[in-house]
């Protein structure tokens, strides 16, 4: 039954009914309620238990500012902690209260209510110590963090993001802005505005004003109708702007968009204007019991009778510090509330307020000591002010309005600074820092004919026309005396209700010494909540400045920071999965790998490669043995397109490749390549890779497959900032040339069963050189170049035409036994060589010399990058660590990759780690490399491996355990 | 995210561009410097609480490594890179 | 000092809670100390303390332009750990970590210090190749890592249901690091405020340093200081962010800059996850807080900044990968997010030495520094009241850029 559900009026759909559950109970409300209008509707008051103390609380407020009625949604939108003012209602929703067991009505944590005076802020740095922290932490954990989180993603539906830009992006579609769109949209200028609420009109939903002698909803639906046939004009409702970004970057966060399917729209706005239009935001005053069911900020009670024809109480006191109560009052009156009367904290009422009520008690003076009543209020005491005659007025309806709030959350994200305002008692927006005005009551402009006329100066501003006349409206002037709170409260007064943070509590943390606004804040958990302290955070402030002695304004506000209300994380990250963070690269051959059932995986740089090429029955050794044994004794091909490739063009090109390379570049002749090494200016390895000269200006570089965005960074880098006049242009041909490289002594077999017209012979192509021609009858680039030790050849063809390549080289290579090799075999064949791999032996401490490459470091250059630092480094005192080969004593121990060595195995200071180590099949052995103190003369010494349950004595070698001279890539 | 004027594109989201780090003074002659300068030109940036000179590369878009002046307290980028014409 | 337990709580609970102590005293400004630590955040306060409590050294004036505790301390995500790579850093934060368990009694605070563990999800090899490498090394300081199972990391951490075999990165195991904890920022730094306030050393808030004064020698003579000069032969610049500020008013130059890191939590929830997890191949962190929020960290922005906010693209992808790997997050709301500055080392490292200005002494350098609170501040404390570096900060003097010896560790968290 909705027994407060008046007879008629309201903006809700009397013809729609909605069923829903709240607490395991059926209730009933209509089309445009809200959760909370829909309880009230309903009669239900006591909605929730709070954070600390476990009181019971009502419904306060009617917006986003809602710092009581917290609700867990259940089944299709289950989420946490939803203002229950928020949450549109829809047949079917269930909703439980938070934080209470079993029931708001009855509640087992009532209990600490009892405690309360021993649960003063911070009592928690002051306990709990003995004997420790770890018996107390799970119980305190399980009590606090109000909702359960849902346990599942939505199961349907999806999250979505939208880059828009706009000439003016306003913020709220109250009165100022829709007078703002109005004027700017007419203009003609690219206009966005975004409102969270489920209809437009702010404030005007809640109130009963006219503009223009008409009702002003009537003007709201008028403007909106004009504002949709601009074409111009985006216009979102429940969409909230809830950051405000550098460069005019802001986010709206759209709920249920009208798209089945679509859970919510991110949207991304870079606007060159904006316009904060986001009104006020009413406070509370703080009183004894200030949080009592029944007790309903005056702006809400309101909104409940006008906008969802809800009667929150049937006898009501009001109690004002300002002049919008009293419109709350006639309006309540008029939807059949009885106002018992209105306790003002003023003196001086002014009559044009007193005529909005007539035949209404008002008692000025006065202020109100305590709510009583402990589920429900029933009665308030009020007493005059500097006086003690206290009186008592029974109701059931608290209406109660401390001034209002600018809302200038998001123009102080933006960086825009903030003022004191004596007039208004509140933080007004002062100087902005981006392209930003604000408007309405958010700039302190609390009439309507006020936020009318500053509407349409904001938009005019930024239009650059100008500002039309504004329609007539009917509102009272506010006029407010501040105050912080009652001095002669009896119960605990609230500052914050959400984190149950009572005066007492800031007194305790000013006694105590946290007496910067910062440390109230954080000592008491003040405006930490959800709510982030929207309706109380005023109220520590002056609460601290009373007691200090201070302005407003000198105890200063704390950090306004986005969101502006919480935003689901769907949202944010929209319809985005990870392989768009982490974009997957694929080469030609990838499918045909997946066919063969190879084990891939991430290989660096966002590659998947395959590991290696697993047979029916074979262990992960088993496997690798096999596919190196090919390559070693027959033939194996793997797909290196993966490496990163780059065509340098320009006369300049050898003299850059001089520069970039530790060696000397431009010697090399057309046809053949060198290998060399990239060290970075601090002389740390950058990279090492090969070079080939095609003609006198040509050259394509190739580098290791995990660093070849860095040296691309690193090589337009310079010639665009250090050398711009140097004639040189760099080509990414990365994905324009794919790899099949073929390896082993049967290599050149394979490679002369292949349809194609380049010589292969060793004097005709030896090691280091390549040739042009056909592979297979395409197109190829053949590269004697060799990672393995094997001897090989590199045929570079373009992507469409590798697939063909491959499966021509499986075929021809039939015979010899081909098989694809994978990346583990590969890291096995170069260790065997004594090959460098840079996520291996290079750690970003070693350089050329310690890794016995001094040769690759040119004396005759007299500059090179890197060249001045590792000398200078190597001036210094600092032991190297070397790197060195290591045969463990027990040739079938294998060595963990990474392991430390120390000296004498001991649990000491390392001396080195062992980079790798692999089986070799050639030596039927464990043999690894290391990087080792003084190393290179260490060659013959035992030295250990330190692990955790013991040592790996291993003896130290030279770095090559296979064909040292290297005869066999040279054949 | 920052909207970071570039002479080709015109104005971009910074989420195309990879941070180049603040301009440093010229790369000194190696062989003509002392170790300390040398350590001070390799290791120390300009770290200004206000305007700094840095660099963006348009990588993914044009390719140009431009130059703003960006304020540090506030993102605000308040001299453009030179019009590349 | 004031004790703080359970009977006291009582007593004063009876009593109106009007006998409390102030946790710090406002004296006087001096014009002249033995010491001025400049800047009250966490290393600046732990310096303070065991300059007080080791080496007996109380004329000291701790100088804050804000509010004790605004520093980083005020901005982090309240991990502590161990787990390092390299011989240079290990030692020094095993001592920090152990430093933080003892420190509740030492400070008679509750810091609400819990050890819960960290837990790495790994998704490519050769990050589980490096975190095994951390392993081995940090078993020889006493620093447990240990390998887990895919199976055993999702029961451990029943909320990732991401990150199956057919995801763009599968979860191929974990690594369990029981040393780590969280514990209560704030009370860290009133704790230790309280600490030296009751020992003698005095905390002037809202007392900012204009510039540093150096004599005729060259040797640091004082501060000038929003309140007037103050002398004291021995300065400390604790100021994260703000440090190459700082000394460039004494002509100092550092191989610093400064950087913006982001950090933000969701709405309050039941527990959902007790340990700290740390996914270093997305690229982010998170632990729940006592309170219930998930306290989340990603990478720094790019670009120096000093404006505390965070970058709408960069905390997107951060974003977008804890859904990736805990996909029921995306009901969960975000709550509160934010920025600190601070100042990163040209190797990325911390610094903590007397500069080549005699007298002044600089902590800096510090990501991830809030778990380096104690041992920073109980080894730079030496270094002021010696003038001989302690063994455990030796490898982090500034003297490491004269041969470019950096110190190259790697986080854990900043990969992608």
């Amino acid at each position: 039954m909705q027994v407060d559900r008046l007879p008629q009026g309201g903006r809700i759909d009397r013809s729609r009914p909605l069923s829903f559950t709240f607490n395991g109970r059926q209730l009933s409300g209509f089309e445009g309620d809200t959760l909370a209008s829909a309880l009230l509707a309903n009669g239900v008051h006591l909605t929730a238990r709070s954070f600390k103390y476990h009181r019971p609380r009502g419904i306060v407020g009617s917006g986003p500012e809602e710092p009581s009625t917290l609700v867990e949604l259940e089944g299709e939108d289950a989420s946490a902690n939803q203002p229950a003012t928020t949450v549109r209602l829809r047949d079917g929703l269930s909703a439980r209260s938070v934080n209470c067991w079993p029931s708001p009505g009855f509640d087992l944590g009532g209990i600490n209510q009892l405690f309360a005076r021993f649960l003063p802020a911070g009592f928690y740095y002051k306990t709990f110590k003995w004997p420790n922290w770890h018996l107390y932490e799970p119980s305190i954990r399980k009590a606090a963090g109000l909702a359960g989180a849902p346990a599942e993603p939505p199961a349907e539906g999806h999250f979505e993001s939208r880059f828009a830009h706009a000439d003016l992006l306003i913020a709220g579609a109250g009165p100022a802005g829709l007078m703002a769109a109005l004027v700017a949209g007419r203009a003609g200028l690219r206009v966005m505005l975004a409102d969270e609420g489920i209809e437009a009109g702010g404030s005007l939903l809640s109130r009963k004003l006219t503009i223009g002698g008409q009702e002003a909803m009537t003007w709201v639906s008028e403007t909106v109708t004009e504002l949709a046939a601009m074409p111009n004009v985006t216009h979102l409702q429940n969409a909230t702007v809830w950051a405000y970004r550098e460069h005019n970057y802001l986010m709206v966060n759209e709920r249920a968009p009208e798209n089945p399917g679509l859970l919510e729209r991110n949207w991304r706005v870079r606007a060159r204007h904006v316009i904060t239009a986001t009104g006020a935001i009413e406070r509370s005053l703080v009183f004894g019991n200030n949080d009592r069911p029944g007790v309903m900020l005056a702006g809400a009670a309101q909104t409940y009778a006008n906008r969802f024809a809800v009667r929150p109480g049937k006898r009501a006191v009001v109690v004002t510090n300002n002049n919008s109560a009293y419109s709350a009052a006639a309006d309540l009156r008029a939807a059949g509330v009885e106002i018992a009367a209105i306790i003002d904290i003023r003196r001086d009422v002014p009559d044009a307020a007193r005529a909005l009520v007539p035949d209404t008690e008002i008692l000025s003076a006065h202020v109100l000591t305590t709510a009583l009543g402990h589920r429900h209020v029933r009665a308030v005491e009020i007493a005059p002010i500097g006086g003690d005659a206290t009186r008592r007025i029974s109701c059931d309806l608290l209406a109660h309005s401390g001034g209002w709030n600018p809302a200038v959350h998001l123009f102080s994200q933006s960086r825009g600074t903030l003022r004191y305002d004596e007039t208004l008692a509140s933080f007004l927006p002062d100087q902005p820092a981006q392209n930003t005005i604000c408007a309405g009551g958010a700039a302190g402009a609390l009439t309507l004919a006020e936020a009318l006329r500053s509407g349409a100066k904001a938009g005019a501003r930024v239009a650059g026309v100008q500002a039309p006349e504004c329609p007539d409206a009917d509102d009272l002037p506010y006029a407010i005396e501040p105050l912080w709170r009652v001095e002669t409260a009896r119960g605990k007064a609230f500052l914050d209700i959400q984190n149950d943070v009572s005066v007492d509590d800031v007194h305790l943390a000013l006694r105590e010494g946290y007496d910067n606004v910062e440390h109230v804040k954080r000592y008491t958990t003040g405006g930490m909540g959800i709510d982030q302290g929207k309706t109380g955070n005023i109220n520590i402030i002056g609460t601290v400045a009373l007691k200090q002695g201070l302005r407003l304004d000198e105890v200063g506000t704390t950090t306004f920071r986005a969101p502006y209300t919480p935003v689901s994380f769907g949202a944010i990250g929209g319809i985005r999965g990870e392989s768009v963070v982490l974009p997957y690269r694929h080469t030609p051959i990838t499918e045909w790998n997946l066919a063969q059932g190879a084990f891939m995986y991430e290989a660096g740089a966002r590659w998947r490669r395959p590991g290696y090429f697993p047979r029916p029955g074979e262990s992960f050794q088993d496997t690798v043995n096999r596919e190196c044994r090919a390559v070693r004794e027959g033939v194996g091909v793997y797909d290196g397109s993966p490496l990163g490739t780059f065509e340098l063009k320009g006369r300049d090109a050898g003299r850059f490749l001089d520069h970039l390379y530790t060696n000397v570049m431009s010697t090399l002749k057309p046809g053949r390549c060198r290998y060399g090494l990239m060290l970075t200016d601090d002389g740390l390895i950058l990279d090492d890779g090969v070079a080939l000269r095609l003609d006198e200006h040509r050259w394509i570089v190739s580098t290791s497959t995990g660093h070849a965005d860095v040296v691309n960074s690193h090589m337009e880098e310079l010639l665009q900032t250090q050398f711009p006049d140097w004639n040189v242009f760099i080509t990414t041909v990365t994905s324009q040339w794919n790899n099949a490289t073929i390896c082993g002594p049967k290599a050149r077999e394979v490679m002369a069963a292949l349809e194609g017209d380049i010589d292969l012979s060793p004097e005709t192509l030896p090691f280091m050189s390549f040739a042009e021609g056909t592979v297979a009858r395409l197109p190829a680039r053949v590269v004697r170049v060799s990672f393995t030790g094997e001897l090989s050849f590199e045929v570079n063809v373009a992507p469409r035409h590798m697939r063909a390549l491959w499966d021509a080289i499986m075929e021809a290579g039939a015979p010899f036994g081909i098989g694809p090799i994978g990346s583990e075999a590969n890291h096995m064949l170069r260790v065997e060589k004594g090959f460098l791999s840079l996520g291996h032996e290079v750690d970003g401490t070693v350089d050329p010399h310690d890794l016995g490459m001094g040769w690759v470091m040119s004396k005759k250059k007299p500059d090179y990058l890197g060249k001045r630092s590792v000398a200078l480094r190597r001036a210094g005192d600092a032991v190297r660590r070397e790197l060195v080969g290591v045969r463990p004593t027990d040739p079938n121990r294998q060595i963990p990759e990474g392991a430390p060595l120390t000296p004498g195995g001991e649990r000491k200071p390392t001396e080195g780690l062992v980079t790798a180590c692999v089986w070799s099949v050639v030596l039927n052995r464990w043999v690894g490399l290391a990087l080792l103190e003084r190393g290179a003369s260490r060659h013959g010494e035992t030295v250990h491996v330190r692990l955790t349950d013991g040592t790996i004595p291993a003896e130290v070698t030279a770095p090559i355990f296979y064909d040292p001279h290297g005869g066999r890539l040279k054949s | 995210m920052l909207l970071i004027p570039c002479p080709f594109c015109g104005p971009r989201n910074e989420s195309e561009f990879a941070f180049g780090g603040p301009v440093k003074p010229g790369r000194p002659d190696p062989n003509a410097t002392s170790n300390a300068d040398w350590v001070a030109y390799l290791t120390q940036v300009p770290n200004p609480l206000g305007p700094v000179q840095e660099r963006w590369w348009h990588v993914r878009g044009c390719g140009t490594w431009l130059t703003i002046w960006r304020d540090t307290r506030t993102h605000n980028i308040v001299e453009g890179p030179a019009d590349a014409g | 000092m004031q004790r703080f337990n359970v009977a006291s709580l009582i007593w004063h609970g009876l009593n109106k809670h009007k006998g409390w102590a102030r946790a710090w005293r406002s004296p006087p400004l001096k014009d002249r100390y033995d010491v001025i630590v400049i800047g009250a955040g966490g290393h600046g306060l732990a310096t303070a303390y065991y300059l007080a409590k080791e080496h007996g050294i109380t004329n000291v004036a701790v100088l804050e332009r804000g509010w004790l505790g605004g520093g980083n301390i005020a901005r982090n995500t309240v991990t502590v750990r161990s787990n390092y790579m390299r011989d240079a850093s290990i030692p020094f934060y095993v001592k920090s970590v152990e430093m933080f368990e003892g420190l509740t009694d030492e400070l008679n605070f509750n810091l609400m210090h819990s050890k819960r563990t960290m837990i790495d999800v790994v998704q490519t090899y050769p990050k589980m190749r490096e975190l095994r490498r951390r392993q081995l090394t940090m078993d020889i300081y006493g620093s447990t890592y240990r390998q887990i199972s895919e199976a055993e990391l999702r029961r451990r951490v029943p909320a990732l249901t991401g990150g199956g075999p057919d995801a763009r990165l599968p979860v191929i195991g974990g690594m369990v690091h029981t040393d780590a904890g969280v514990n209560r920022h704030d009370a860290v730094a009133w704790g230790y405020g309280r600490a030296i306030d009751a020992m003698g050393v005095e905390i002037h808030q809202q007392t900012a340093v204009k510039q540093l004064i150096r004599a005729q020698d060259g040797a640091i003579e004082g501060v000038e200081t929003t309140r007037g000069i103050v002398r004291a032969d021995k300065v400390v610049v604790a100021v994260s962010g703000h440090t190459t500020t700082l000394t460039e008013t004494a002509g100092l130059k550092l191989p610093l800059r400064t950087m913006n890191l982001t950090a933000f939590v969701s709405e309050p929830v039941k527990p959902l996850v007790d340990v700290i997890v740390n996914c270093p191949d997305s690229g982010f962190y998170f632990s729940q807080s006592d309170k219930g929020e998930m306290v989340i960290g990603g990478a720094p922005d790019m670009g120096q900044s000093f404006r505390r906010d965070i970058k709408q693209h960069v905390f997107e992808d951060t974003v977008t990968a804890m859904l990736s790997l805990f996909p029921s997050f995306k009901r969960l709301k975000l709550m509160r997010q934010w920025g600190g500055h601070l100042d990163i080392a040209h190797d990325a490292s911390p610094i903590m030495d007397q500069t080549d200005v005699p007298g002044l002494f600089i902590t800096a350098g510090w990501w991830g520094g809030y778990k380096a609170i104690p041992a920073g501040g109980l080894t730079l404390a030496h270094l002021v009241a010696t003038g001989q570096p302690h063994p455990l900060m030796a490898p982090f003097t500034l003297s490491r850029f004269r041969h470019l010896d950096y110190v190259m560790e790697t986080g854990t968290t900043t990969a992608r």
